[in-house]
């Protein structure tokens, strides 16, 4: 600190003279604008505005002044260091950006890196064929319908009119229970289903019954001994053929898309009558690949037409067993395998796919079908 | 079914133009399926009839050789020698003035065979003259084709004497309709669909000579088995008498082998007809034919060559002193027509198909016959048929006619009552009742219309029509299926799903969404995979439902548990290379109560079809099966993630598999109890055992090494089995939204030391308890054993989040509850705080 000043003439004290501190704020400014790190900036800062700093002693020398000039030392000083503090924050500002935009970059990864984290889930399409079936029915009105896999004889054949005698009750096609005499299968189709329905629910009956079902068949690209099928029925007042065409037309169109339309070809079952095969309107050709070399359909094998379920009106003689009334009531029933229709929809070549459990078959699938 | 095209035309004027592709379609449209068409025979090019001119025998060669001349008529000769060819044959069987089929050159036979002018054993050989074989219409090659004498005129075209070229369709016939599995049915049915005429073979008797000889009796013990047999005895039989080449190709055409003269007519006349016929050697028969039940005991080779044990439900043919043959299914071999027969006997006659049906079952014996018998044939035709046989044999086997009996029991005629709305009605379609009564009368119906209902006789060759309803299919079939017209019936105002199922497709939901792979295993086990799995001797889980004709040995039992369906699954994937497996399957088991056999019962109830059966017979039939819950199957193997960039691979622990079980009850709202379980195929020391309510619904943990040993798969592998259907059904199924406090929370963490047996969550349930309503979570986060705490002992590291509803907590406030659940752990459990 300087001695007291004799003449109390501020300008006496140079180091608060206008041009020291304008010299000093200059130097500053250009050490700050130099500064190109924060880490530069905060020796500059320490350099320039701490205790040791030219601005800081220069600060200390204002005590030394007569009071008439501390007032406009004070000033002075007061706007050097302004102008410095506003430098100091305006390339703090600048540089702080600067390191933010090099942190980004420098934080940068290949995203193409991002793949197979979690393990991928899937459900079976089999189960989610049957959903989305269930779900066309439903929004008809329909009830999803279930029933048990090892069943009694008696509903799985003596109520759907197959005689004793019938060749489908043999070993050849059903599994039994114990022996051919125990009275117990494991259901040949999910027709007990609708046997449930008419003896268990009120009428009138609108229901979609998917499940699985056996088959003595041994195991090969085309056939399997279990397998699925997805049937409906409906009993009501008045229920006529045109009704089940009509059901079948909208299933096809719901699951294949809009205008494909189904063909009913004469066939018998004994619990239906009249019967008929269904067949499906090709939903890939449409029908064009037909007598058309050029243009050959593999999913219809240019037929333009693929087999894909059995139907019909429900026999009287079912309606009796389950105590419904056949001159009140009538109904149509239809039956699909889910298989099949999996394996022309999905373009899927061999059954044992379906059965087998190869985590790459279910994934493919994901969450629907 | 197979039908030459040629064969329907004898009987259906189906228009000369018309393909067999055509004739399929139209069959098509009145439900008779056609699998193919086939043509008759390789055949190119011109084949035509020759008659042998000269034969000269080479004798300078290794074997003997013909030079012959052939007549081949003017347009098929040479210019050299016009109508003539020289031809060079190595064959032996025929004569000068023989007619023969010759392949001119040209011609390509079977094989992509064309024949040529060539230069052998020193002579022009100018065509060849053809055997059955080479012609592919035979399996005979060790002769020459000779035709009938006068049968045919040199020049002729061969194909149609042979049935070259003839198209056969292939049609799949529904067992309703046995009346088609024959040419006088399809042709029936041709005509229908095509509008044409139609001349029944079935229903004239063929003019015999008049009858001159003894006559073998017959007789029917039961009527109801058999209520029509007609027997035609002929004599001076030539046994040697070749079958005429038409019979041959068209047998050949529908898949049967030419056997004898007898035999072939029989198998002719029963393709034509309908109508199965058989055969005996009449030299062989003592007294009377009788159609008659067996007696325990006795038995009968077939023409199989199979000797067979007959019991009182196999209807026979009889004579007095011995069976002759299985009823409609098969012939004896003791009677049957031989080298050295020359009077025959044939029998014709009506059973009752469901007798016939049974027989077939019984002996697993089907036969062109039973197949026939058992669907139902016309029971007029065993006269006509026999007929025909007889003037078909007395024409190409020279035989004599000898005479006719026969027994009968002619059943009421079936008359239905017939409303002719009723198709319409069915059908949501109108039909006129001019239309209905034709497309009736036209399957052969006598129809009276005079008053409504009307009354409809039906034909004897269709027995399937036996009620309206039948008669409604058939009007709609014939007017076509594709005139109905399609319309979409209103259901009721539905409900969507039952809670139970929304449940179910929500459960798998969440697990494949957790990474986990549904499969749909078979649901056959054995033992052996239970001994695998080391499933105790006593375990109920061998109690399971058994099949009686299961496709493996190995695997006769149905599950009873899906774990053995989701370990064949992981080793599968294993094998192809996929070691980090996470599998689920959602599926039934069958498990059996204590009181229920593994074989079902002797006796089940079979409630008449005739009405509803009652609450008590459906009861009864309800208490055959057993119960059928669905289960859930979880396998991990491997790693839990696939190692990728950032993270790497967690093997699946036994905690995973406890998880995913407790998981899934918090998705469904259902708070899943864990205690230490022992149950096999698990890890006894970690093993879970998962309740509700305490109510036990499952295991989940480390597989036992020992089972994961005998399985060959993978070490420390894990798995979840639970019943879901319990699951589901104490599931929360509208959710109660929780209080949400925005207080500051204030988190404190306790260790304490336990002895090394007791459970982590009673002493986490004790201090949640014990810390009152302030204690908004608690979890446990580390559990330690080693040289930090006492031999014997476990400290237990708890996180717990306090947090009022109304207020920020003071200090002292999260220091009492949190003093009051260690302080309850010690009462408890001996706990000390490390």
């Amino acid at each position: 600190m300087s001695a007291p000043n004799k003449s109390f003439d501020p300008v006496e004290v140079t180091t608060l003279s206008a041009e020291v501190l304008a010299g000093f704020v200059s130097e500053a400014i250009s050490a700050i604008t130099a500064a190109n790190s924060l880490d530069e900036l905060k020796e500059v800062r320490l350099a320039h505005t701490g205790d040791r700093s030219p601005l800081s002693l220069a600060n200390r020398e204002i005590g030394a002044l007569p009071p008439a000039a501390k007032a406009e030392a004070g000033k002075r000083m007061g706007e050097s260091r302004g102008a410095v503090n506003s430098a100091l924050a305006t390339r703090t500002q600048e540089l702080e950006t600067l390191r933010d935009a090099a942190l980004l970059i420098e934080e940068s990864v290949d995203v193409t890196t991002a793949t197979g984290v979690r393990a991928q889930g899937g459900r079976h399409p089999l189960t989610t064929i049957q959903e989305q079936i269930a779900d066309v029915f439903v929004a008809l009105g329909y009830q999803l319908a279930e029933g048990p896999e090892v069943e009694s004889e008696w509903l799985n054949f003596d109520a759907l009119n197959i005689a004793p005698d019938h060749p489908a009750r043999t070993m050849q096609d059903t599994f039994f229970i114990g022996s051919e005499d125990s009275g117990i299968v494991l259901r040949t189709h999910t027709s007990p289903v609708q046997v449930r329905s008419m003896l268990n629910r009120e009428l009138p009956i609108y229901v979609i019954c998917p499940g699985r079902v056996f088959r003595t068949d041994e195991l090969d690209s085309t056939h399997s001994p279990v397998f699925h099928q997805v049937e409906g029925l409906v009993i009501d007042k008045g229920i006529t053929m045109a009704d089940l065409k009509g059901t079948l037309d909208h299933f096809a169109q719901s699951m294949f898309g809009e205008g494909i339309v189904t063909r009913l070809r004469p066939s018998y079952f004994p619990f239906t009558e009249p019967s008929a095969e269904v067949d499906l309107q090709c939903f890939v050709c449409r029908g064009t690949s037909v007598d058309n070399p050029d243009a050959p359909c593999r999913t219809c094998r240019s037929e333009g037409w693929i087999e894909w379920g059995g139907c019909g009106m429900v026999n009287p003689k079912v309606l009796v067993a389950t105590g419904i009334d056949p001159e009140i009531y009538s109904g149509f029933a239809f039956g699909m395998g889910l298989e099949r229709t999996l394996m022309f929809r999905h373009g899927i070549t061999d059954m044992r796919d379906m059965v087998e459990g190869d985590v790459r078959f279910t994934r493919a699938f994901g969450l629907g079908v | 079914m197979k039908i030459p095209v040629s064969w329907l035309r004898e009987f259906v004027e189906i228009p000369e133009n018309l393909s067999g592709r055509e004739v399929s379609e139209l069959l098509l449209s009145v439900g008779f399926e056609v699998e193919g068409v086939d043509t008759v025979g390789d055949v190119r090019g011109p084949l035509v009839v020759g008659l042998v001119k000269t034969i000269e025998e080479l004798t300078d060669f290794k074997k003997p050789i013909r030079w012959c001349t052939v007549e081949v008529g003017a347009a098929h000769g040479n210019e050299a020698t016009p109508g003539i060819r020289g031809i060079v044959c190595g064959a032996r069987n025929f004569s000068e003035g023989d007619l023969v089929v010759v392949a001119v050159p040209g011609t390509t036979l079977p094989g992509d065979f064309t024949i040529a002018t060539r230069e052998t054993y020193g002579h022009i050989s100018d065509g060849m003259i053809c055997s059955v074989r080479e012609l592919g219409i035979g399996d005979e090659h060790d002769g020459i084709l000779i035709l009938p004498a006068g049968s045919a005129t040199p020049g002729d075209n061969a194909f149609p004497i042979l049935g070259l070229g003839d198209e056969v369709l292939d049609i799949s016939v529904t067992p309703d309709r046995g009346y088609a599995l024959s040419m006088r049915g399809m042709a029936r049915e041709a005509a229908i669909s095509q509008g044409v005429s139609f001349t029944d073979p079935g229903v004239a008797l063929a003019e015999l000579p008049e009858a001159g000889g003894t006559v073998i009796p017959a007789a029917s013990d039961d009527y109801q088995a058999c209520d029509l047999l007609v027997l035609r005895t002929l004599g001076n039989y030539n046994p040697a008498a070749p079958t005429p080449d038409f019979i041959k190709a068209r047998l050949a055409a529908v898949g049967v082998r030419s056997i004898s003269l007898a035999v072939d007519l029989t198998n002719y006349v029963m393709f034509e007809l309908g109508q199965p016929l058989h055969a005996f050697d009449a030299d062989k028969i003592t007294g009377t034919i009788r159609a008659r039940w067996a007696k325990a005991g006795e038995t009968v080779e077939t023409l199989d060559g199979i000797k067979r044990d007959l019991t009182t439900e196999d209807l026979v043919i009889a004579d007095d002193a011995r069976v002759l043959s299985l009823a409609g299914v098969m012939g004896g071999a003791y009677s049957e027509i031989s080298e050295t027969t020359t009077r025959v006997v044939l029998e014709a006659a009506h059973f009752n198909p469901a007798v016939i049906a049974k027989m077939s079952r019984r002996h697993k014996l089907s036969s062109e016959a039973s197949r026939r018998l058992e669907r139902g044939v016309d029971r007029m035709l065993p006269p006509v048929a026999s007929a025909r046989f007889a003037q078909l044999l007395i024409e190409h086997g020279g035989a004599s006619f000898e005479g006719t009996s026969g027994v009968e029991q002619a059943p009421d005629p079936i008359v239905i009552s017939f409303d002719p709305n009723l198709p319409g009605q069915v059908a949501g379609h109108t039909y006129d009742a001019a239309s209905v009564e034709k497309i009736l009368v036209s399957l052969g119906c006598s129809v009276d219309t005079s008053k409504t209902p009307w009354s409809v006789r039906t034909p004897t060759w269709r027995p399937d029509l036996a009620a309206a309803i039948d008669l409604v299919e058939e009007v709609i079939r014939i007017d076509g299926y594709e005139k109905v017209p399609a319309t979409l019936p209103t259901a009721p105002a539905g409900r969507g799903l039952t809670e139970l199922q929304k449940l179910q497709r929500r459960a798998g939901l969440h697990l494949a969404g957790r990474g986990l792979v549904e499969v749909r295993n078979y649901p056959f086990v054995g033992v052996a995979e239970f001994d695998a799995l080391g499933i105790p001797a006593k375990d109920s889980r061998r109690h399971a439902v058994q099949l009686a004709n299961a496709l493996s040995d190995e695997q006769p039992l149905m599950r009873t548990t899906l774990l053995p369906g989701l370990t064949g699954a992981l080793a599968r994937n294993i094998s192809r290379g996929f070691t980090d497996v996470a599998l689920f399957e959602i599926s039934s088991v069958s498990l059996l109560s204590a009181k229920q056999s593994a074989t079902g019962v002797t006796n089940p109830p079979r409630p008449s079809v005739l009405q509803r059966p009652s609450a008590a017979d459906i009861a009864a039939l309800e208490a055959l099966l057993p119960e059928q819950p669905l289960h859930l199957g979880v396998l991990l193997a491997g790693a839990l993630n696939p190692a990728a960039l950032g993270a790497k691979p967690t093997p699946a622990a036994w905690s995973d598999a406890i998880d995913i079980a407790l998981a899934l009850g918090i998705e469904l709202g259902v708070e899943i109890e864990v205690a230490a379980g022992d149950n096999a195929p698990w890890h006894p020391g970690r093993c879970a055992a998962l309740s509700i309510n305490g109510e036990l619904i499952g295991y989940a943990g480390e597989l036992a090494p020992r089972a994961l040993e005998n399985l060959g798969l993978p070490k420390r592998a894990v798995a979840l089995e639970l019943n879901l259907s319990a699951l589901l059904a104490a599931a929360n199924v509208v959710a109660s939204a929780p209080a949400i406090w925005t207080f500051p929370v204030a988190k404190e963490d306790i260790a304490l030391v336990v002895k090394a047996d007791v459970a982590a969550t009673d002493v986490l349930n004790v201090v949640r308890e014990a810390a009152g309503q302030l204690l908004e979570d608690i979890r446990l986060f580390d559990v330690y054993e080693g040289s930090q705490v006492a031999e014997g002992h476990k400290s237990l590291a708890f996180a717990l989040r306090f947090r009022a509803q109304d207020r920020t907590l003071a200090a002292e406030e999260v220091a009492a509850a949190r003093q009051a659940g260690v302080d309850a752990a010690a009462k408890s459990f001996g706990a000390s705080l490390r």
